[in-house]
């Protein structure tokens, strides 16, 4: 936005304030996040910048927090457990999230508002009570500490995000496509693969996405209904904050900067091809 | 999987009628029943596609909350542990010491319950039980059950001879009233109250309320960062919103790399911040604003669950805030200010009004979400910076008083939903959307 | 001699049947600690001796005990046991014993007499048994201070000196709840040690513990982690911060913060096993519970972390720390220079009024 020229002093005092806000307001919001990358990479155990930091000495720089985190045991277990239940919860609730989503956008689906009102409940719930229901169910039959009970709830926690993501996408599906698919002889299985996913891709996957993201970054269900044996990546850094802060903390954070920054990437290029298909975006 | 549309294939329209002059197929059923058979199956096929999910999520989600809310009135123990008791209680009238037949009766339901299996012993569970009415009504139970094998006739001295509670009507008065299958008690207890000696309820001494204190402060710190949120949100939404989508793209990754950065590694990143020894309070110790010995207290307490809950939700309320905004046409504006009015009156009578939807829509959400928030309050609110969520989980996990807690937690849902109700009245589910 | 050497025999008959029950069937027991450096004493001074002797057990360490008590219930109730044994407070085992999902030992018959022949139930220390808990160790919550935050010829010495901040002023960090604190300020306010309990019963002297922990309020900073009181002090955030001995030992000795502890007033509180009602490797862990609660084990975790035996024929066995190689005998709380006005926790008293004053130091925590 260029300043238009009839501007006075005031405006343009103002004009100039205003961006100082918002950029100051942007600051706010990135810094805290990158300020933990250089910080990762201090020599010291402390969470400030040393003097050597500074003058950007080598040597007040080293990788040995990265290697703390590499090199133990629990720290590489709450990695793999963290893939490997979010992995599996993604499956579910993208699989039966999808499926619901195209009865959903149907007109004719019955109690429509009552039904999505319950399959977006899980975001809506506040977690500490979805986690202690579960932890009492899922004690009740034998599941609780378990991998299963682990996915199955973060399965549940995915699906609001699958169901409005899908959904979303239908809004702009044409559904003359699939008849002009039955009339020409498809099977309603084929029209599926053949017309119908291909033209939702790329909104099941940014809902799968927001599906994973959810299980990984999920810690309060995962205190309840987890067992030793499936503390997640979130979990471990739980213990580490309340028992004792190290750079290690900060190390571990700076990864998963990296994996938000490479999902972010993945999700906006998705949107924007999905906008590009459906003709609805106007760039 | 029938996608196509159904009535393509089911009912065939012909220029047929039958005898009454009424449309049918070309097989001979009436048109009007075809068609209603039809939106019949096209109305199962569409449930068909829902109820793998909605099977999933009432059976590992419903059903477990519902199960958990009904802990809130659950009262097993009593009624369990002394039937006898209880038939014999039914005449006392709550003044005075019961009879003797009572303590008989009594004396019998302990003995019976020392012939079962340890595990399902309930005299243990109903001590538990009624210390929460009582202070010291467990120990008055757990220390008499192991001496009544040596009890002996008149039995209403010998209890009060093993604990003072039981020659006592305060005790009595507790079992008698809680001897029912359904209690309120929980939620009495959370809303800070408790029964006086006539059995009315009345507020607990002062000192001893906390519920109702609770539930205000995390309502008060909702507002607060609700509104902290609003503040920083609808500038920076509103200078997305009138820059070229090219700009405003490449600026929203500073709103959408915290949306999508770990909640424990931005709370880490505020503690990193925040703390005595932490960036900041170095920063100002170096430039001199603070001194060494005289650090600012910027976390552990409610400042610092409301500057790192506040970074951690407003990338909801910009969102929503920001599609609002661009539907704005800045020709509204332009009109405003041509016809005279000031910028900050244009603004004021002419945009902001436009921007309600989405103000509600990102208010109810962040209200909504930092209204149950547990981990951030937990890792750095300190005490003043509890929220309620902190309290169910202690009820749960460590004081092990589950109805308490499930009375808190039904509250709280309980508003919560409420909340949702008038979102959805207000702007509806179809608004939210991410990324 | 010849009876210890019976001893010595009958023991290791003993443990040889407790064997060949399950000499080969691979066996994993899981078992509930606090983690950290106490799971770590113990697994150097229980698990691995244990282990060598035992090939075919692997022990399987989770640091659940703080909030054992809830996941033991839902365990129970779901009829689903995956803890084979647990560490935890007295009270907390009173509670789960209560409720009958611990099993009740009688432990002159499970676990091993003391070297001269001693029966367990004379060999631990006085008060620390119960129904179903078999303690391992003595602790204590004690006052720690920093030195360089007092002139050098005024240091505090008592807990008095907590509650005076006239003379001694600077921030306390106190624990989050009321145990202890409560204590203190009636003890503070001149009731004797042992009439602590009576006064904290009626109403009045709670009342009047309140009324003395108010004189200090404006100066506290609460922690909750066992971990954040020696860090508060380590920081320089307080002068004064209460806490668990073997904490602050760990704090001072190895890890060199300047601090001392006031033995004053310490207030002693054992830990130890329960085992959970209906596990699947009862004969394992009841062989385990054998092994490691005698007197020699007992003694030989001290070398790793400064907490007392609870038998007292573990006290004179009690050696060197294994890495800093000092004696560790004058850090045990039941040390006597130590012991010499010490508040014994009275498990009972906080069973029966635990509920309602906790309620109320929520409550005044928050005005």
């Amino acid at each position: 936005m260029s300043m238009p020229a009839y501007y006075t002093t005031k405006d343009k005092i103002w004009h100039y304030a205003f961006r100082v806000i918002c950029y100051s307001i942007f600051f706010f919001l990135l810094a805290p996040i990158l300020i933990m990358i250089p910080l990762s990479f201090n020599a010291q155990p402390f969470f400030t910048f040393t003097r050597e930091m500074l003058t950007l000495n080598p040597e007040g720089f080293s990788l040995r927090w990265y290697e703390d985190f590499l090199s133990s045991a629990s720290w590489r277990r709450s990695i793999q457990n963290s893939f490997i239940i979010g992995a599996a919860a993604t499956v579910i609730s993208t699989s039966l999230g999808t499926l619901a989503a195209l009865g959903l956008s149907r007109s004719e689906m019955p109690y429509k508002g009552l039904i999505m009102g319950l399959l977006i409940s899980p975001m809506i719930v506040p977690l500490i009570i979805s986690a202690a229901g579960m932890f009492f169910f899922f004690s009740s039959i034998n599941i609780a500490g378990t991998y299963l009970g682990v996915i199955l709830a973060h399965a549940a926690l995915g699906v609001p995000f699958v169901v409005i993501t899908v959904t979303a996408t239908l809004v702009g599906f044409d559904h003359s496509l699939t008849r002009a698919a039955a009339n020409l002889g498809a099977s309603p299985t084929r029209t599926f693969f053949k017309i119908t996913m291909p033209l939702i891709l790329p909104g099941v996957i940014s809902g799968a996405l927001f599906a994973f993201i959810t299980s990984f970054d999920e810690i309060v269900v995962v205190l309840f209904v987890a067992g030793v044996e499936q503390r997640t990546i979130p979990r471990e850094m739980w213990s580490g904050i309340r028992e004792d802060i190290s750079p290690t903390i900060l190390a571990v954070a700076t990864i998963l900067v990296l994996i938000s920054i490479a999902l972010l990437t993945v999700v906006e290029l998705l949107r924007r091809r999905g906008e590009r298909l459906r003709g609805l975006s106007p760039q | 999987m029938a996608m196509a549309d159904a009535t393509q294939d089911d009912v065939q329209v012909g220029n047929t009628t039958d005898k009454r002059g009424r449309l049918v197929t070309s097989d001979g059923t009436p048109l009007r029943r075809a068609l209603e058979r039809s939106m019949r199956r096209r109305k199962l096929t569409a449930f068909m596609l829902v109820a793998p999910l909605l099977a999933f999520i009432l059976i590992f989600f419903a059903f477990p909350i519902a199960q958990m809310m009904w802990r809130s009135v659950d009262n097993p123990q009593v009624v369990d542990a002394l039937p006898r008791t209880l038939d014999a209680l039914e005449d006392w009238d709550g003044t005075g010491m019961p009879g003797e037949p009572v303590f008989a009766a009594l004396h019998a339901d302990m003995m019976d319950d020392l012939d079962r299996p340890r595990r399902e012993q309930k005299i243990g569970p109903l001590g538990i039980r009624l210390n929460y009415e009582l202070s010291a009504a467990r120990g008055a139970i757990s220390r008499t059950a192991r001496q009544v094998p040596n009890f002996e006739a008149p039995f209403a001295d010998a209890f009060a001879d093993a604990h003072r509670l039981w020659g006592q009507p305060e005790l009595w008065r507790v079992i008698k009233r809680e001897g029912r299958p359904l209690t309120p008690a929980y939620y009495i207890a959370a809303l800070d109250r408790e029964y006086d000696e006539a059995g009315s309820i009345v507020k607990r001494p002062e000192n001893r309320q906390i519920y109702v204190n609770l539930f205000g402060r995390t309502l008060a710190l909702s507002v607060a960062i609700t509104f902290m949120t609003f503040l920083l949100g609808f500038p920076i939404a509103y200078y997305l919103s009138i820059l070229p989508m090219r700009y405003a793209n490449l600026l929203m990754i500073a709103v959408l790399l915290p949306f999508w950065t770990s909640l424990l590694v931005r709370t880490s990143a505020w503690i990193v911040l925040l703390q005595q020894q932490g960036v900041l309070n170095t920063l100002f110790v170096n430039i001199g604003l603070v001194s060494d010995d005289n650090r600012l207290d910027l976390i552990y307490n409610q400042t610092g669950t409301i500057i790192a809950m506040t970074h951690i939700l407003l990338p909801f309320m910009v969102l929503p805030l920001y599609s609002v905004m661009r539907t704005i046409p800045p020709s509204y504006m332009r009109a405003a200010k041509s016809l005279g009015a000031t910028p900050s009156t244009a603004f004021r009578r002419v945009y902001f009004p436009q921007t309600l939807p989405g103000i509600g829509a990102g208010g109810v959400l962040v209200f909504i979400i930092s209204i149950g928030y547990y981990i951030t309050p937990a890792l750095v609110g300190g005490q003043s910076g509890r929220m309620i969520s902190n309290e169910i989980a202690r009820h749960i996990q460590q004081s092990l008083n589950w109805g308490l807690a499930a009375a808190l937690g039904s509250m709280l849902l309980v508003g919560v939903l409420l909340l949702y109700w008038l979102f959805n009245r207000l702007v509806g589910t179809d608004s939210l959307k991410f990324g | 001699m010849s009876s210890k050497l019976k001893m010595v025999a009958l023991s290791s008959v003993v443990s040889a049947m407790a064997l060949g029950a399950a000499a080969d069937d691979p066996v994993s027991l899981t078992i509930v600690s606090w983690g950290g450096a106490y799971t770590a004493s113990q697994v150097r001074a229980y698990h691995e001796p244990w282990m060598e002797q035992n090939p075919h057990v692997t022990i399987v360490n989770d640091d659940g005990s703080a909030n054992a008590l809830a996941s033991l219930r839902a365990q129970a109730q779901a009829g689903n046991v995956t803890w084979d044994l647990v560490d935890m407070l007295p009270s907390d085992a009173q509670l789960a014993c209560d409720e009958g999902i611990i099993m009740p030992i009688d432990h002159d018959e499970v676990l091993a007499a003391a070297p001269d022949g001693t029966p367990p139930t004379e060999d631990f220390l006085p008060g620390s048994l119960g129904e179903c808990f078999i303690p391992q160790i003595l602790y204590s919550t004690v006052l720690t201070y920093r030195p360089d935050a007092f002139p050098e010829d005024a240091q505090p010495t008592s807990i008095a000196d907590l509650f005076d901040t006239e003379n001694f002023p600077g921030r306390r960090a106190l624990q989050d709840r009321p145990g202890t604190n409560l204590e203190w300020a009636l003890y503070a306010d001149g009731v004797d040690p042992e009439e602590i309990y009576d006064v904290l019963s009626t109403p009045e002297g709670v009342d009047r513990a309140f009324a003395k922990l108010d004189t200090i309020k404006d100066d506290i900073i609460f922690w909750t982690e066992g971990a954040q009181a020696p860090q508060l002090l380590a920081d320089g955030e307080v002068a004064f911060a209460t806490g668990y001995n073997g904490r602050m030992f760990d704090a001072i000795e190895v890890e060199g913060m300047e601090a001392d502890i006031i033995w004053d007033g310490q207030v002693v509180e054992w830990d130890g096993w329960v085992v959970p009602a209906d596990g699947d490797n009862i004969d394992a862990v009841m062989d385990y519970l054998y092994f490691a609660t005698d007197t020699q084990r007992l003694a030989d975790q001290a070398q790793f972390i400064s907490y007392g035996p609870a038998r007292a024929s573990s006290s004179e066995l009690v050696g060197q720390h294994a890495d800093l190689g000092i004696d560790m005998a004058p850090h045990m709380p039941s040390a006597p220079e130590n012991y010499f006005a010490p508040i014994v926790l009275d498990n009972d008293f906080w069973v029966d009024y635990g509920d309602e004053l906790r309620e109320r130091f929520a409550n005044w925590m928050l005005q």
